[in-house]
């Protein structure tokens, strides 16, 4: 039974209290460059829980043969066989946002939430709990990236996944799309906020200066 | 010239901290005082330098489509494109960990300055970033490949000693709101550098 509470922990935790993002601060890089519309946000959230949960579950198998100091190149290098599936595998069945992503699917292997977990987790863990534990981080993650793709795609365009959701006649009443949210810029602002009103929340989370 | 061109776009105009968000996780995290930003600005320039003209070479010679010709005409056809993200990744964690031998080796002084933050640029996505901007603008020469690194390189150092310096200032004179210290207004901050470097956007040199 104790088992079974520190599983479901793993899997629930990264979600709100230790989210990778607004807490641990881990891979803003992408979050700030795929958020402008909300398609590529859900691809990029997918393909990250994906890569993450398998390299976890790699590496816990692999934990007790890597020796110590190469251990950084073999996370690389699990890592970086597994972006590239997930890269041809877009290529093929998704092209459009596999363009619109272009050089950030590559960088999921320099995502910090990547090395970050691997290090911290699955190498000191079982397989079952790593593959929980990535999950967890994953949709910690991708819950972030769908808010701010979410606010940036309605405020910046007025449209939601490519469907206009603002009724005309708010544009024939004078409302006018804010075109600052397109710049990336403002996903910094919007993360901004979410970390402001998670924080105003979770007190123990706020920091001296 | 040309080259000159570029390496002053790449600092100001394709900065990438501002422009292309690039190296965020790092940014945020070791910017708290100027002195440890510095050294960490100076190590990402070094990398960028040096691993940015041996993925080019490697990109022209080895991997891009019919890059193997010069090894005889029946090579023509072969395209190991999609080997590319391996082996700049490796090219990177190789180089930063013989960079750290060498530097400890032979200068104690700048290792202890710089140790820390070496193991960091392994995973520190202006890196490879700049190797996939290589990859994706074809770049004519090895030197065009060396004068972007530098660029980029230093424009990150630009920005990350600004961000520091105006950090170490918000610490003791401003009062912020209890949830924003820390990390979110180090967000609202690097916004608003971001739309004040927008302002070079255009410019042609």
């Amino acid at each position: 039974m104790a088992e079974k509470i520190k599983n479901s922990a793993v899997l629930f935790n990264p979600l709100s209290k230790n989210n990778p993002v607004i807490v641990q601060v881990l891979g803003i890089c992408s979050v700030l460059a795929v958020t402008a519309k909300l398609e590529p946000a859900i691809v990029m959230g997918v393909s990250v829980i994906a890569v993450l949960a398998f390299a976890n579950v790699i590496i816990s198998l692999i934990r007790n043969t890597i020796p110590t100091n190469i251990r950084i190149i073999v996370q690389l290098v699990v890592v970086a066989g597994l972006v590239v599936i997930v890269d041809q595998l877009l290529k093929a069945f998704a092209y459009d946002a596999s363009k619109q992503l272009s050089v950030f699917i590559g960088l999921i292997i320099t995502n910090c939430i990547l090395m970050g977990r691997l290090e911290a987790f699955a190498m000191a863990n079982k397989p079952w709990p790593s593959f929980l534990d990535g999950i967890g981080n994953g949709a910690g993650y991708a819950i972030i990236l769908v808010i701010v793709g979410f606010f940036r795609e309605l405020l910046g365009s007025g449209t939601l996944l490519g469907y206009s959701v603002i009724p005309q006649c708010f544009y024939d009443a004078g409302y006018v799309n804010n075109g600052l949210m397109i710049l990336p810029p403002m996903a910094l602002i919007v993360v901004a906020c979410i970390i402001w009103v998670h924080r105003s929340r979770n007190k123990d989370l706020q920091e001296e200066n | 010239m040309e080259n000159l061109n570029l390496f002053i776009r790449s600092i100001f105009v394709d900065n990438m901290i501002f422009a292309y968000f690039l190296g965020m996780c790092s940014f945020i995290a070791v910017s708290k005082n100027v002195k440890t930003a510095f050294g960490l600005g100076v190590a990402v320039t070094f990398m960028l330098v040096i691993t940015l003209p041996i993925n080019y070479l490697l990109w022209t010679y080895v991997l891009s489509p019919g890059a193997l010709v010069w090894l005889g005409a029946e090579y023509a056809e072969v395209d190991l494109s999609f080997l590319s993200l391996i082996m700049f990744i490796a090219v990177i964690a190789s180089m930063t960990q013989l960079v750290e031998m060498t530097v400890e080796k032979y200068s104690p002084a700048l290792y202890s300055s710089l140790g820390i933050f070496l193991p960091l640029i392994a995973v520190n996505c202006a890196i490879l970033g700049g190797s996939l901007f290589m990859q994706q603008r074809e770049f004519s020469s090895v030197f065009t490949a060396i004068s972007a690194g530098a660029g980029w390189g230093i424009g990150w150092l630009l920005a990350i000693t600004a961000i520091a310096a105006i950090r170490e200032r918000l610490a003791t004179y401003s009062n912020i709101p209890k949830p924003l210290r820390g990390v979110g207004i180090t967000f609202i901050l690097t916004a608003l550098m971001g739309i004040a470097f927008m302002s070079f956007l255009g410019i042609k040199l």
